[in-house]
């Protein structure tokens, strides 16, 4: 493993008596694409909004490029570390070419250069959004919206990219267009994405590496042939699954 | 697919701007001249005192508007809403019951030690609702109206208690009337909402990343804590200056800011709040020549005011309702 992207050490979250994510450590590679599974309320959500300073930690610290994100400035943190949480109301009507240049707001401070529309161009056309960029975001897809976010988050430019559930409310088509994409990011452009996913199989066919989370522990980390066993996923959602292996990736069968 | 919007079919931002400004100024040339029958030399600055202070508070009810729907993420809240005006006559009625009415001396000394309370007690009382990015419009619109019913009911059990002659003195204050402004507060209300729209200027930036949300906001570098702070206290002081100059009418924000963000084709505050003020001004001026020309000053402001403000919250529930 080379140098850590991100370093997470004995993170803890407590509401009351009950911790929702007890003493995490990990330590994830630069240019990786690195998945996050684990249960409803396994502590995921809270362990990437910790790492992404939307959530203080109650003990415990993180650091991303090397930076404690308790202890940077909000401002010079938004140049290294972009994250895109669910359900993102916007309390204006704003178009798909405006929101993505809110994206660059940690560069532009409000007053777009040429850079900036630079940016703003690419980022758009990476998610094939063009065509609807001057749409206003209460007019489109509840894909073409999350698509409109995530090109938000890849206009902001940073090395590191936290996304909660991406997929959400994305069909097969969408969703498998979705992590091809950032599957890209990480290969193309050197970006190291994390992403809290529900889809095992989709974990499995796209990750470098897949963080298994079980009641705010860590319970794997390892890369998919590792972790997409019958023995582990057993561990972390408490049922009994059969693990096929199509066209080299391994897929989970649950549902009957 | 539907038919993509042509943007370039709708006047563009600046020229919005410029048509509101226009309707402004007719409103304002209007009301100086309508049924002018007198000198010209005591109509003017008779008139024009009042039209001044109109354009004030309306400049500050506007803005204080926008600012608190922008950090409380939703276009129900206002500052009268939650409270703020009700807890600006509470402060006035507690000093004027502590150091009775000529404690103070100077009016001006007054207003700006309400001023400050009124900074103060804001910051308390509503900053830690805000600053985990609101807990849904419900529970807002719910602390909001108890609050404010609250900071009410404490002001009327400290105005049955004060001195009669005292309480002459705080009632010419507690009515919204622009037929009663106090012109000795006129230049230091111009001098503290001027001080605040600079302030303002230098928020705008910002204020348009809020739009996105406490998370997204905070993502992008906003510090968000600071930011509600410096906004909070602007909201303040700008509704403790329109308070003071005629009384509670900062329920009218609710529907010049909705207004202004029907009529402005962007969702940028540079835009926005200049669209808001202007919106206010017009009402503001349009409805006092109404009020003083057709209704022969038989309605009291305050009324028309929470009436129509009233009519808006309604309207704008039942549509989220449906939503």
């Amino acid at each position: 493993m080379t140098r850590p992207m991100i370093e997470v050490q004995d993170l803890v979250r407590r509401y009351g008596d009950t911790a929702v994510v007890d003493g995490v450590s990990l330590r994830l590679p630069e240019r990786a694409f690195v998945s996050v599974i684990g249960a409803n309320g396994a502590g995921k959500s809270s362990l990437l909004s910790m790492v992404a300073r939307l959530l203080p930690a109650s003990a415990g610290r993180a650091l991303v490029a090397g930076l404690d994100v308790a202890a940077t400035p909000g401002d010079v943190l938004a140049r290294r570390l972009g994250i895109l949480r669910q359900d993102n109301g916007v309390a204006a009507r704003v178009t798909i070419r405006d929101l993505v240049a809110f994206g660059r707001y940690p560069h532009s401070r409000g007053r777009l250069g040429p850079a900036d529309h630079a940016a703003i161009a690419d980022a758009l056309r990476f998610l094939d959004l063009e065509p609807l960029a001057d749409r206003f975001l209460d007019e489109v897809s509840g894909g073409q919206r999350q698509r409109a976010f995530i090109a938000m988050v890849l206009a902001q430019d940073t090395d590191c990219i936290l996304l909660d559930e991406p997929l959400n409310n994305l069909d097969m088509r969408h969703a498998a267009a979705m992590m091809a994409l950032l599957r890209r990011a990480v290969d193309e452009r050197g970006r190291t994405i994390v992403a809290v996913l529900h889809d095992v199989n989709f974990a499995s066919c796209y990750s470098d590496l897949i963080v298994a989370m079980r009641d705010g522990k860590v319970v794997a980390v390892g890369p998919p042939d590792e972790i997409v066993t019958p023995a582990v996923l057993r561990e972390v959602y408490g049922i009994d699954v059969e693990v096929v292996t199509v066209r080299g990736y391994r897929t989970v069968f649950f549902y009957r | 697919m539907p038919a993509v919007r042509d943007l370039s079919a709708r006047p563009g931002p600046g020229w919005v701007l410029a048509l509101l400004a226009l309707a402004a100024a007719a409103a304002v040339l209007a009301y100086m001249t309508v049924g002018a029958n007198g000198r010209w030399g005591f109509v003017l600055p008779f008139r024009g005192t009042r039209v001044a202070s109109m354009l004030l508070v309306g400049c500050a009810v506007a803005t204080a508007t926008v600012l608190f729907q922008t950090v409380s993420g939703n276009r129900i809240l206002t500052p009268a809403i939650m409270g703020f005006d009700e807890l600006y006559r509470l402060i006035q009625t507690g000093l004027v019951f502590g150091f009775g009415a000529g404690g103070f001396g100077d009016p001006r000394l007054r207003f700006l030690a309400e001023t400050g309370a009124m900074v103060l007690f804001a910051l308390l009382l509503y900053r830690g609702l805000l600053d985990r990015g609101g807990h849904g419009l419900h529970r807002l619109l719910l602390v909001g109206v108890v609050c404010g019913v609250f900071f009410r009911s404490l002001s009327q059990f400290l105005q049955r208690m004060i001195d009669p002659n005292q309480f002459v003195v705080l009632q010419s204050g507690l009515f919204a009337s622009f037929n009663t402004v106090r012109p000795e507060l006129l230049a230091l209300a111009a001098l503290v909402v001027l001080a605040a729209c600079l302030a303002v200027r230098r928020l705008v930036p910002r204020l348009d990343v809020l739009l996105l949300g406490r998370d997204c906001a905070v993502a992008l570098g906003v510090d968000h804590r600071r930011t509600l702070t410096q906004v909070l206290v602007l909201v303040a002081v700008l509704v403790s200056v329109s308070t003071a100059l005629v009384g509670p009418v900062t329920f009218l924000g609710l529907l010049v800011a909705n207004l202004a963000y029907r009529v402005m084709p962007t969702y940028r505050h540079a835009f926005v709040l200049p669209a808001a003020a202007l919106v206010t001004a017009v009402t503001l001026v349009g409805g006092q020549l109404v009020l003083e020309r057709v209704f022969a000053l038989n309605a009291a402001l305050s009324i028309v005011v929470e009436f129509l403000g009233g009519l808006t919250l309604l309207v704008l529930l039942a549509r989220r309702a449906r939503a």
